[in-house]
Order: structure tokens, then C-alpha cells, then sequence
């Protein structure tokens, strides 16, 4: 079964199309990417498929369940990690996940297990009864995403995962991603290009809503005829003929 | 429930806010013992204990409309309800979770207040508990005045409005600090045409045993809270849509 498939999937706010007609599908366990400039409807795409906004027109299936008609069923499925540090930054790390495991109903134990796992997994033994408001911006990014996936998700969003962070949390952070590939289907949007190229296995391009391209880093390097990836994005999101 | 566990974050956020215990006990008490020390030197019917405790509890109310709207505008401001609005959690869980946890604090301030009031020589009577039970219809209408606030307001705009102006403004229209026949015109007609004074004189009532006394005002102070309510959870719901 397809993760999620978009079918004519439209938002337009008054004469604004932020997102045109997508239909597309993602393979479980894929880890996609959604690149382009600044307003090309990447988080309007993502906030329609993580149901914060209703689509205009068309419909998103994720798992099977429409982002219309069974919001409260996609909702069960799909975890998010927004583009700024989402954390309730007057709890510690612990209350913090905590509180993610109590809105999915966790049981104590399951919630006890599950803290375990993800704070050896995201490395957070250390400041797991500190402040989420003390951590600096690459720990407050790494609890973000640890309460993403607490709630074991099947599809996990990504919101400029690693905006601002130096390279070394970077690049532990894309270790942590990587680990998590064929286990959780994992849509992600960056405005790093060498970070989509190396994570992710397709990368859609778009621009004024529209995706431009949609296939392997290899094969968008060849349409644009060109080795190096951000030139390959350059050219296609610039229009440049191929 | 999911709602528990999303109303005790709130619950950990509003105790471990200082603000909380300085302007939601401390202010209140001090006010208290200020003006009983006053009536000690000029006595003043107004700041009698048994006319001045009830008019502080109601406007210690509306420091709870400064820790929701803070609270709820805090949230908006910095993506963690966007994590949220993604979860299991329906409408109503984040409307009572935001809600339910500042409730225990109206009542323990209102509490805090009559046990002072006591101390500084109110009559000990049943009517105390009826009191502060009046209050949380009261309280109510002031923490759903937060939530309405803080579904449209930064917190910062949040701060000034509901820290400053609202707190300024129930106090006046409350006849807590000055009776409001010395004003008379049409500033005595709009209090009466609002809810504050109305909580006070039923608070008033309701302490010395008037209970006929409470009426109307009780009918005003429900139907705010109905109206108040009503309209936030609308605004909560639109801002929710708008994310």
C-alpha cells in the first residue's frame, strides 16, 4: 500500500494558489523529500497532509485514510515535527515526552518503555530532567524530534529538520534519520540541498505550488544535466532549459 | 485521558510561572491587609472586611485571565499547538485542558483570601464556603475571558491587555475600591451593564446571608459566562482552523 497518495490535492487562499493539483504517490518506509524556494507550497503541502489545514480541492490518502472524511484516524498515524522547536519549553525533557505519550493514551508502562527507547536512540540521557527552555537550539531540535516519533508513527514530517543547527548535530541528526528508513515512511522538506541528497531515496521539486520533478537525486542530476545537485535545482526551479 | 494529560502540562506551566504565586496569591493578600490597615486608621464602610473580601476575590479573578491568555497565547506562539493539533486531541480536550487546571487555583486564591479575612477578624460562617462556591461561575467567565484573549492576542499584547487594562478595568466598574453611586451617571450605568459588580455585590450577599440578594445578579454573572464561553471556544476553534 502506498504511505500517502495525493489525488488533485489544491489549496488556494482568495486569488493565491499555494498548492496546484499535486497527485502523487509515496511508497511505505520511503523517505521523501519536498524541495524549493521560499513559498513553493512545501508547508502548505505538509500541513494539509498532517490535516492542520483543509484542502480546496482533491484529497490525500494516507495509509489508506482520507485527509477529509477520517482526520481522527490520520491523526493516529502521522507524527510532526514542525519548522520551529515545537517543545513546551517550561517542562523538562522527561514531561515533555511525557506529555506527547499521554495525548496518544499511552499506557505507564508502555509511556516508561517508550521515553527508554527514544532517549537512548536521540542521545538525551543527559539533559532528560533538564529544561526544555535551558537546552540550547540543537537539543530543543533533537527532543522535537523525539517526541515526534514517540508516538510511533507510520508517517513522520519533517519541517526543516535541521534549520540553523551546526554541522556536527547536523550530521548526528542525519544519522538518526537514516536509521529510521524502511521502518517509518518519512516526508521531509529542506532547504539543504546536499541533506535531501543524501537522505532521501526521491526528491520532488516544487515551484508556485506545482511539483516540477519528481524522481531519484541521480536521475534529477541527469534531466538537468549537470553533476552537482543544488545546480540541478537551480536550473530546474529557475526553469532553465534541460 | 488524553485531556489530563495535556490540562496537567498546563497545570506544571502556570506553578512553575512566578507571576502565578506574585499577582495571583501575593497581590490579592497584600491588598487585604493594606486596606484593613486603612479602615483601622480612617474606617470606611467599603473596606470593612465582610464588604471588602468578596470585592478582592472577584478582582483577584481576573489575574486568571492574565495566566490563560498568557498561557494559551504562549503556546500559539511558538508551534508546540501545531505539534498538538496533530494528535488524538479534539477540540474540546484543548478547551478544558487550558480551562480545567486554572480553576483549583481561582478557588485555592479566593480560599487563601477568606482565611486571611478571617484572621483579620471576618465572622466564621458556613456563608464562607457558599462564597467562594458563587466564585467559580465567576472564575469561569474570567478564565474564558483568557482563552478568548489569548486565541487572538501575542503574548505580549495579551500581557498589557488582560495584565493591565482588564485588571484596571474590573477593578473600577467593580465598586470594590469606590461605591459607584458617588459616580453615578453613565459610568454607573455601564458597570451595572457588566458583570464585575454584579459578582461583588452577590459575593457580598451571599457572605452575610442574603441569599434573595443574589439575584439578579447571579443571572448576569451566568449569562456572561455563558456569552464569554461561548464566543472563546468559537475564537479557539477559528484560530485552531487558521494553524
Amino acid at each position: 500500500m502506498d504511505a500517502i497518495k495525493m489525488e488533485g490535492l489544491t489549496k488556494r487562499y482568495r486569488d493565491v494558489t499555494a498548492v496546484d493539483a499535486l497527485s502523487l504517490c509515496i511508497e511505505e518506509g520511503e523517505v521523501f523529500s519536498l524541495l524549493g524556494i521560499n513559498g513553493a507550497g512545501k508547508t502548505t503541502t505538509i500541513k494539509m497532509l498532517s490535516c492542520l489545514i483543509n484542502p480546496t480541492e482533491g484529497d490525500a490518502y494516507l495509509l489508506g485514510k482520507s485527509i477529509r472524511k477520517d482526520a481522527a484516524e490520520v491523526k493516529s498515524l502521522i507524527a510532526v515535527s514542525p519548522q520551529e522547536t515545537a517543545v513546551a519549553l517550561g517542562l523538562s525533557v522527561r514531561e515533555n515526552l511525557e506529555l506527547i505519550c499521554g495525548v496518544h493514551g499511552f499506557s505507564k508502562e508502555k509511556r516508561n518503555a517508550k521515553i527508554q527507547e527514544l532517549t537512548i536512540l536521540l542521545g538525551l540521557e543527559g539533559v532528560l530532567d533538564k529544561k526544555a527552555g535551558k537546552l540550547s537550539g540543537g537539543w530543543q531540535r533533537r527532543l522535537s524530534i523525539a517526541m515526534a516519533l514517540i508516538s510511533e508513527p507510520k508517517i513522520l514530517f519533517l519541517d526543516e529538520p535541521t534549520l540553523g543547527l551546526d554541522v556536527i548535530v547536523r550530521s548526528e541528526l542525519w544519522n538518526i534519520i537514516r536509521s529510521l528508513k524502511g521502518k517509518v515512511t518519512i516526508i521531509l522538506t529542506t532547504h539543504y540541498m546536499e541533506e535531501a541528497e543524501a537522505l532521501s531515496d526521491r526528491i520532488a521539486i516544487m515551484k508556485d505550488g506545482k511539483i516540477l520533478v519528481c524522481d531519484t537525486a541521480e536521475k534529477i542530476k541527469e534531466k538537468a544535466g549537470t553533476e552537482n545537485f543544488e545546480q540541478a535545482f537551480i536550473r530546474i526551479a529557475k526553469g532553465v532549459d534541460q | 485521558m488524553r485531556m489530563f494529560a495535556f490540562a496537567k502540562r498546563n497545570t506544571k506551566e502556570i506553578i512553575r510561572d512566578p507571576l502565578t504565586i506574585v499577582f495571583g496569591l501575593g497581590f490579592p493578600l497584600i491588598l487585604i491587609l493594606l486596606l484593613s490597615a486603612i479602615q483601622a486608621n480612617i474606617p470606611v464602610s467599603l473596606f470593612e472586611i465582610q464588604s471588602l473580601t468578596p470585592g478582592i476575590t472577584v478582582f483577584g479573578l481576573s489575574f486568571m485571565t492574565l495566566f490563560s491568555a498568557t498561557l494559551i497565547a504562549k503556546d500559539r506562539g511558538n508551534s508546540l499547538l501545531q505539534r498538538l493539533y496533530t494528535t488524538p486531541l479534539t477540540p474540546i480536550d484543548f478547551i478544558l485542558g487550558y480551562t480545567l487546571p486554572i480553576l483549583p487555583f481561582a478557588v485555592a486564591q479566593s480560599g487563601i483570601c477568606y482565611l486571611v479575612a478571617i484572621f483579620l477578624g471576618l465572622d466564621v460562617t458556613v456563608n464562607i464556603l457558599f462564597a467562594v462556591l458563587l466564585l467559580v461561575p465567576c472564575g469561569i467567565f474570567f478564565i474564558a475571558l483568557g482563552l478568548l484573549f489569548g486565541s487572538i492576542l501575542t503574548d505580549k499584547q495579551a500581557g498589557g491587555i488582560c495584565g493591565a487594562l482588564l485588571t484596571n478595568l474590573s477593578a473600577w466598574l467593580s465598586g470594590v475600591w469606590f461605591d459607584l453611586e458617588l459616580v453615578g451617571g453613565a459610568f454607573q450605568k455601564i458597570a451595572y451593564m457588566l458583570p464585575f459588580v454584579h459578582a461583588v455585590e452577590m459575593e457580598r450577599a451571599i457572605l452575610v446571608g442574603n441569599f434573595a440578594e443574589i439575584f439578579p445578579h447571579l443571572w448576569w454573572v451566568l449569562g456572561y459566562m455563558i456569552v464569554v464561553l461561548g464566543v472563546a471556544v468559537l475564537l479557539f476553534l477559528r484560530q485552531m482552523k487558521k494553524k
